[in-house]
């Protein structure tokens, strides 16, 4: 298929220019149009590519919107946490604004190409400017902006400063090149103080041994939350700034060596739940196709971290499985997994 | 370089010395500027190539690779190092090498004098400085592609404490010094170019010449030489810090690090203030390499469209307050790094407020192009092609500025088809546009047109089948600057769209063969060109077609109106040229 595309595209642009250089040919000893004291294009030529750009203008907006239809698919599926539904609303609502706004000006830009096109007997009217229209054209866009910033900031905010009706529960994202560890807080919810300067042997991330608060933490491979309840991360990094990204729910962290970041969020959706979504169920089916093909193994969806900032040889390949599942599943999970206390 | 270019006309009082290799004449330094630029640009496309052969086929085996990675390559395939070496120089190269010198400085030092009608610049010499000074910036930086351990590679931002760590990555040894060091020479050449501009256009303007008489692309060359004198220090000040913490054990930038199985003793500093020093030059960096472009166009478009460009008052309101908000923008690259929250309602603010001066342009272009008579000349479709990859950039940029949408699409390929889109495709169909225009200028001959049209379609086409689909995988969740998209399972189902758009970028690159071709070709062989072949009203096109030190051959002619007369009524001619009085009858135009 890939190949066969290539050379679809190869053969159709080796025969687009041969054309092209053959009409030019042809055009340009049949007329002796050209004025030598110029080099403003013939009238023949204006009038082609017054229709080239008509042409090239229409094809741009038909794969804009067919991309929608086709691609659109290939997308992120519906949030996996509460803020994530707020930030996709906002997201759309967006799009179809400069969607609207592309879909006149494109359209327009190309259709000007191509109806002032330099033909015979066409003639350029003097304007210099019109402070009517152009006082039109600078209040909406300043209107639409003003509606766009409120909504953002207020979304933003409400973001990053959270207002919890319980306590959340607090995970560190531990980054190092290359590969994330979790920790969470356990029961007293505090995590136990943390520097670079305490890696020492199991020690991997660094915990104050003689901090009371770390004894209780709970260090894993693979996290687990329960669905519906508030998660506060703290973001940490042993080396180079990385970055905590996850995708499905909207989340994004930078994780910055000698800083503690943070990043509140709600996960609103079960792994399980997620995975009988539609859209999820389409993408997936069409993965494992193609995996099939390259004789890999089948995939089942996840939650996953991965990490967003350049950082290394590896950068492509940190990840962090996160499993959302119901409160009695996460509570199992956690009475089998061993405290920092334990591990020493 | 330029000098192989001309080396059949000789018979001139200079030596061959001070005629084209330490030439102080503004034309030739344009033309240095120029043909370095092509040459770096040469290479910076090179390199995007290879790595979207990685990218769409991370799985098969490449000759061509070994051939240009050497030991980078394993039997075709390239190693992870090398590709985020690739991106980073890439990246360098096309931002400050490309579209800064290239671009600014080749039209800047070629129109400026010639536009505003003065023999030179203010200072031959400091401008002869500020080429060389660029070019030995070009041979430090090909230089660090051959370093043992590789170039630069932690990206074109070099964010510490990658950049700062040979421990980290091997790009950040000797590589990354090279790369500072030529960049201290870049912002030296950047500065002493803009200086020198700055001062031509306040001092050195003909007589009659006032500033609402400039044409547009002076405008955008005077504005874009103000944000380089007062951003690039900012870089070298961030560059000089990184190189203090790379080499003198200080800490402005590193604290609590363990790399290589042991703690280093950085301690208090912070990599966030590296990014704010950074971005306070990178912001702005962004329209000194789209201003000249918009400047260029705005001059196209008029000229072309036979018709004065729309809204002149507006045009330049609108650069000068895209100059100002660039200043204060720079932490929309910040929004996720950990800056206070606060701050980012700041930025989201005055980042989409730049929306409104950009809208004005770009309904400013389409009313330009309205009720005109269009000479369809290469440059012209360049200049109609970047008001569209302008639009369509710009549009992308309402989400990526909002911060609460950015915390989704950052640092994803959304972000990569926006800059490329916005600012990459914008500023090179500018530039093109730039090169076909002021071709009969530079050489006194003219391109050849059909090849110029074919150059045109296919860069177009090619141009929006790379960077529209990365639009999509942004939106997927796909990190930018990953070595291959197979570790996740989840992004299997992109590699179609991947082989797509590495397809389109080959077309791309075989389209530029075409340019290269003509441009050299015609440079040496092409047809004579005559004194006005655009029928333009600018000064440029009233001195003569074989260059003379000092422009012209008797007195600098006076300016008597604004550049935009084209097609007024009751004049004979569909363009009316500076130089001509104004008629008794003849109604003022308020310039």
């Amino acid at each position: 298929m890939t190949t066969l595309l290539t050379a679809v595209v190869v053969i159709l642009a080796i025969v687009a220019i041969v054309q092209i250089v053959r009409i030019f040919e042809v055009s340009s000893t049949m007329s002796g149009e050209d004025e030598p004291q110029t080099g403003q294009p013939t009238k023949k030529e204006n009038d082609l590519f017054g229709k080239i750009m008509l042409l090239m203008g229409a094809g741009l907006v038909i794969f804009s919107i067919w991309s929608f239809f086709s691609w659109g698919d290939y997308t992120l599926p519906k949030p996996a946490s509460e803020h994530g539904i707020e930030t996709d609303r906002l997201l759309w609502i967006t799009f179809g604004v400069i969607g609207l706004v592309y879909l006149i000006t494109q359209p327009l830009l190309f259709w000007f190409a191509y109806k002032y096109r330099g033909r015979k007997g066409q003639k350029a009217t003097y304007i210099e400017h019109n402070n009517k229209l152009e006082a039109i054209w600078t209040i909406i866009p300043t209107i639409v902006l003003a509606v766009i910033i409120l909504y953002g900031i207020f979304t933003w905010t409400s973001i990053m400063n959270p207002e919890y009706e319980e306590e959340p529960i607090v995970v560190e994202l531990y980054a190092k090149q290359f590969g994330w560890t979790a920790r969470l807080a356990g029961e007293d919810n505090i995590l136990g103080e943390a520097n670079v300067r305490f890696i020492e042997g199991a020690n991997t991330l660094g915990i104050d041994e003689n901090d009371f608060n770390g004894l209780d933490d709970i260090i894993v491979d693979e996290l687990h939350l329960p669905v519906g309840k508030p998660v506060l991360l703290k973001m940490r990094s042993q080396d180079v700034i990385h970055s905590a990204y996850i995708p499905h729910f909207r989340v994004q962290m930078n994780c910055v060596p000698g800083t503690v970041t943070q990043f509140g969020f709600t996960p609103n959706i079960t792994t399980a739940e997620m995975r009988q979504d539609s859209k999820v169920m389409r993408q997936i089916a069409h993965i494992n196709e193609l995996r099939d093909d390259m004789g890999e193994e089948p995939y089942e969806f996840d939650f996953v971290l991965l990490c967003n900032k350049i950082c290394g040889s590896a950068h492509y390949n940190m990840q962090l499985k996160i499993v959302v599942e119901t409160e009695e599943e996460y509570n199992q999970w956690l009475k089998e997994q061993k405290t920092f206390a334990e591990t020493l | 370089m330029a000098a192989e270019v001309h080396s059949q006309d000789h018979h001139h009082e200079e030596t061959f010395l001070t005629k084209y290799i330490f030439s102080m004449d503004h034309k030739m330094i344009g033309k240095q500027f120029l043909i370095t630029g092509i040459i770096m640009g040469l290479i910076g496309m090179g390199m995007s190539l290879l790595f979207r052969l990685q990218l769409a086929w991370p799985d098969k085996s490449f000759p061509i690779l070994d051939t240009f990675l050497g030991k980078w390559s394993d039997d075709g395939v390239m190693d992870p190092n090398i590709y985020l070496a690739l991106v980073t120089i890439h990246g360098t190269i096309m931002v400050f090498f490309v579209l800064t010198a290239g671009l600014s400085g080749t039209f800047s030092n070629l129109l400026i004098p010639l536009q505003i009608g003065a023999r030179d610049m203010a200072s031959g010499f400091i401008n002869m400085l500020s080429y060389w000074f660029f070019f030995l910036s070009s041979v430090v930086m090909v230089a660090s592609l051959f370093v043992p351990d590789g170039p630069a590679a932690a990206g074109w931002t070099i964010y510490p404490p990658l950049s700062a760590l040979p421990q980290a990555m091997p790009g950040s040894g000797m590589g990354m010094t090279l790369w500072l060091v030529s960049m201290t020479l870049f912002i030296a050449s950047s500065l002493l170019g803009a200086l020198n501009y700055i001062v031509t256009v306040l001092n050195l303007r003909t007589k009659g010449m006032s500033m609402t008489r400039l044409p547009l692309t002076i405008w955008a060359f005077f504005v874009t030489a103000i944000l380089g004198v007062l951003s690039f220090p900012v870089l070298f000040s961030a560059a000089l810090l990184l190189l203090f913490d790379r080499s003198m054990g200080t800490s402005f930038y590193l604290s609590d690090i363990f790399v290589g199985g042991e703690v280093l003793g950085y301690s208090g500093g912070s990599p966030i203030l590296y990014e704010h020093l950074f971005w306070f030059l990178g912001h702005p960096e962004v329209y000194i390499i789209l201003l000249p472009a918009l400047g260029i166009t705005s001059e196209v478009i008029a000229t072309n469209s036979r018709k004065p460009i729309f809204g002149y008052r507006a045009m330049v309101g609108s650069i000068l307050m895209i100059a100002f908000l660039s200043f204060i923008v720079w932490g929309h690259h910040m929004f996720v790094t950990g800056m206070n929250p606060f701050l980012g309602t700041v930025f989201t603010f005055t980042t989409l407020l730049i929306a409104i001066p950009s809208a004005v342009k770009a309904f400013n272009y389409l009313t330009t192009l309205w009720k005109g008579n269009l000479q369809m000349t290469p440059a012209m479709l360049f200049s109609i092609g970047l008001v569209s990859t302008f639009i369509t950039g710009g549009l992308t940029g309402i989400i990526l500025g909002d911060s609460a949408l950015d915390i989704n699409v950052h640092d994803t390929y959304f972000v990569v088809a926006h800059f490329h889109i916005v600012m990459g495709l914008s500023a090179i169909f500018g530039m093109y546009a730039g090169i076909y225009h002021w071709f009969p200028k530079m050489f006194g001959r003219m391109m050849i047109r059909p090849l110029g049209y074919i150059h045109f379609v296919l860069t177009f086409v090619a141009a929006y089948g790379v960077f529209y689909p990365m639009h999509f995988l942004g939106l997927a969740g796909l990190p930018r600057r990953y070595y291959t998209n197979t570790s996740f399972p989840m992004f299997d189902n992109l590699a179609d769209i991947n082989v797509i758009i590495s397809v389109f970028a080959i077309l791309g690159g075989i389209a530029q063969v075409i340019f290269l071709f003509n441009f050299f070709y015609c440079a040496l062989r092409g047809k004579r060109s005559p004194q006005n072949p655009w029928r333009s009203n600018t000064l440029e096109w009233t001195t003569p077609v074989k260059h003379i030190h000092g422009n012209w051959p008797g007195e600098i002619p006076e300016v008597h109106r604004w550049p935009y007369d084209y097609s007024k009524p009751g004049m004979d001619e569909d363009f009316v040229p500076q130089i001509v009085p104004i008629h008794d009858n003849e109604e003022a135009s308020g310039h």
